[in-house]
């Protein structure tokens, strides 16, 4: 049971965050970049199990593995994004977390336009 | 990867806001100054590699290569 281990650890360190947030707001903001940190590690053997799932089914159903890995590398990017942009967020400095997220959804765009230029040709194929 | 880090690190913070009140009481400002800067330095120290192990292990993951 990893779900409690993982709320032990968000208990406690937001208990740590609220007593060194009135003397020292620097180490608050790095104690919840640790426990962020954390708790994706101990998630990752359970995200790499799902990960391998989905590869597999999209090998079975003759799914281009192009198209796989650039919605894998979607969800990754989306997720760093979202890392930062909290941490961002909850230091207190808004404007470079909206940022930190408009960077993101560039690079998402960036990397979905393969996906969308191969859906027009097919539409463009089916429609004479 | 255990639960000792985040201790580590609040500790670190409790006892460099209480040293920094001791100097500030003793009169010097300076070296009150120096402690938040040093003990920043080093918590930050910590966190950029975890941070840095992170990455690693998303890029891997998420096939970035």
């Amino acid at each position: 049971m990893e779900i409690l281990n993982i709320v032990g650890i968000g208990v406690v360190a937001a208990i740590l965050v609220v007593i060194l947030k009135e003397e020292r707001p620097e180490i608050a903001v790095q104690v919840s970049i640790i426990v962020g940190i954390m708790i994706f590690i101990i998630m990752i053997n359970k995200i790499l199990s799902v990960i391998s799932i989905l590869e597999s089914l999209s090998r079975r159903a003759n799914i281009d593995l192009v198209y796989f890995s650039t919605i894998l590398r979607i969800i990754g990017i989306a997720y760093i994004t979202e890392f930062g942009a909290q941490i961002c967020h909850d230091s207190g400095s808004e404007s470079i977390a909206s940022k930190i997220e408009f960077a993101g959804k560039i690079v998402i765009m960036v990397l979905s336009i393969p996906i969308i230029i191969a859906l027009l040709e097919m539409i463009l194929k089916i429609v004479p | 990867m255990d639960v000792d880090l985040i201790f580590k690190i609040a500790g670190l913070g409790i006892l460099i806001s209480i040293l920094n009140k001791v100097l500030i009481q003793s009169g010097r400002e300076e070296q009150a100054q120096m402690i938040t800067l040093v003990g920043v330095v080093i918590v930050l120290l910590v966190v950029i590699q975890l941070i840095g192990k992170l990455f690693d292990s998303v890029k891997t993951m998420f096939n970035f290569y």
